[in-house]
């Protein structure tokens, strides 16, 4: 059993305006940095279903935010994390990670990931959640990290028995966690435009 | 088996979404209340990152960008251990970092601040916290520089951190700052924390013992991550 706390966790900080140099170079202009994760999570070879994930920012005042950066955690196509702590007999995918980064565009806005649907993964007391990513946003102006998931409106039954989205009272407030499934140019593409503040606020957790 | 669960967040010690003298908050500061979620197998796993991933110069800001020439600035080391809540070193932790030149000036397509760029300086780098927790790198002290906020406010120099724990759920980013700075009582970003103990906590002081003679001082910033609660949470194999 953990010891008790005896620190106090380090306190959070903007991300700031220039995120893009230590998390995401080439975006600032940094071209000497070789690996570094970004938005495509799913190689050629990754099972399961391919999908983008793609949407916009917007403030309090509706305008876009063109200076954010959205992480997702997620698991793959069988409902797998690739993490000790998932301690589930499924396997895990070699051509799939589950970690993706990615800026909105200092021009459009827009930001997207390149990823396969992932599978459900059972939630507390084995209750099943449904098939969802993780996601934190990071931007100037945002003094900590706000946590969020996207889940799939084409998942009804899922989501309706969803321990998280069952949480949430408000039908409208509950569509805010649903990325909107299209199809463009052959490939599935799901929309999840994030809403800082105002009447179509996110669902932000405390986690 | 069991996974322990990591304990809530003291949002006292944190600074709140709206911080108006911070103008930037006012308009991306989500004002519903945060929803409490129970932490779950999404919540305790996250990306795990390797040597294989970093470039050996990665953690040496003073050679990574290196055109023709050392960058111009303060040598300095910046070094420091992570640790969680319980007082327990984080190994394998991935720290990533970035800031503005000698004179105050990011190398990023966005900073148009008149000072100049330093060709041999990018202010990028990362790396991993070893078993023990520790971790350090090598770059010149950051310059204040002005911004847009107030008519006349400048951020003191300082050195964005981002950190991945063992787990999704213990995600930061910060800022370390430099003891002694003046600037410190007048940055309003800084005084977004409300914790006097918890701002205090971002103040790297100068550790004169760990300084390389004839080359460089050295700051000491110590982080700590989200520890473990007593509460457990199942995680059964499937199918039990």
């Amino acid at each position: 059993m953990p010891v008790a706390k005896v620190l106090q966790e380090s306190a959070s900080q903007t991300a700031g305006p220039y995120l893009h140099i230590g998390m995401v170079p080439a975006a600032a202009g940094i071209t000497t940095r070789k690996q570094q994760p970004g938005n495509v999570l799913a190689g050629s070879g990754a099972k399961g279903e391919r999908i983008r994930i793609e949407g916009y920012v917007y403030d309090g005042a509706d305008c876009l935010v063109r200076d954010a950066q959205i992480e997702i955690w997620q698991a793959n196509a069988e409902g797998k994390y690739d993490h000790p702590e998932d301690r589930q007999n499924k396997p895990v995918d070699p051509n799939f990670q589950g970690f993706g980064r990615a800026v909105t565009d200092f021009e459009s806005g827009l930001w997207y990931f390149e990823t396969v649907k992932p599978g459900a993964v059972p939630g507390r007391h084995s209750r099943q959640m449904a098939p969802h990513v993780s996601a934190i946003i990071f931007a100037r102006g945002i003094n900590m990290g706000l946590q969020t998931r996207i889940y799939f409106d084409d998942e009804p039954e899922a989501n309706a028995n969803d321990p998280v989205l069952t949480l949430i009272e408000l039908p409208p407030r509950r569509e805010t966690l649903l990325a909107k499934r299209g199809e463009r140019g052959g490939q599935v593409v799901y929309r999840f435009d994030i809403y800082l503040q105002g009447d179509r606020e996110t669902v932000f957790f405390d986690v | 088996m069991t996974s322990f669960v990591y304990i809530p967040r003291d949002r006292g010690i944190h600074p709140p979404a709206y911080a108006p003298d911070y103008k930037t908050s006012v308009l991306r500061s989500p004002r519903k209340a945060l929803l409490a979620l129970q932490q779950s197998l999404s919540e305790l796993t996250g990306p795990v990152f390797g040597h294989d991933d970093l470039d050996p110069l990665d953690n040496d800001l003073l050679r990574n960008a290196r055109v023709d020439g050392d960058p111009i600035g303060e040598r300095i080391i910046v070094h420091g251990r992570v640790m969680d809540e319980n007082g327990r070193p984080v190994p394998g932790a991935l720290l990533e970092f970035w800031q503005a030149n000698a004179g105050g000036r990011y190398r990023h397509v966005n900073d148009h601040y008149v000072a100049a760029l330093d060709p041999n300086f990018s202010g990028c780098g990362r790396t991993l916290s070893d078993q023990d927790g520790w971790y350090h790198f090598r770059t010149i002290k950051p310059g204040p520089y002005p911004w847009r906020n107030r008519l006349n406010d400048w951020r003191p120099a300082h050195i964005h951190f981002s950190l991945f724990g063992a787990a999704f759920v213990t995600r930061l980013i910060t800022q370390m700052y430099f003891e002694g700075d003046p600037l410190l009582p007048l940055c309003p970003i800084y005084k977004t924390i409300p914790d006097e103990g918890a701002r205090a906590r971002l103040v790297a002081p100068l550790d004169v013992d760990a300084g390389i003679s004839l080359d460089s001082l050295t700051y000491r910033f110590d982080l700590v991550l989200r520890g473990r609660s007593q509460t457990y949470f199942e995680n059964r194999p499937e199918g039990h």
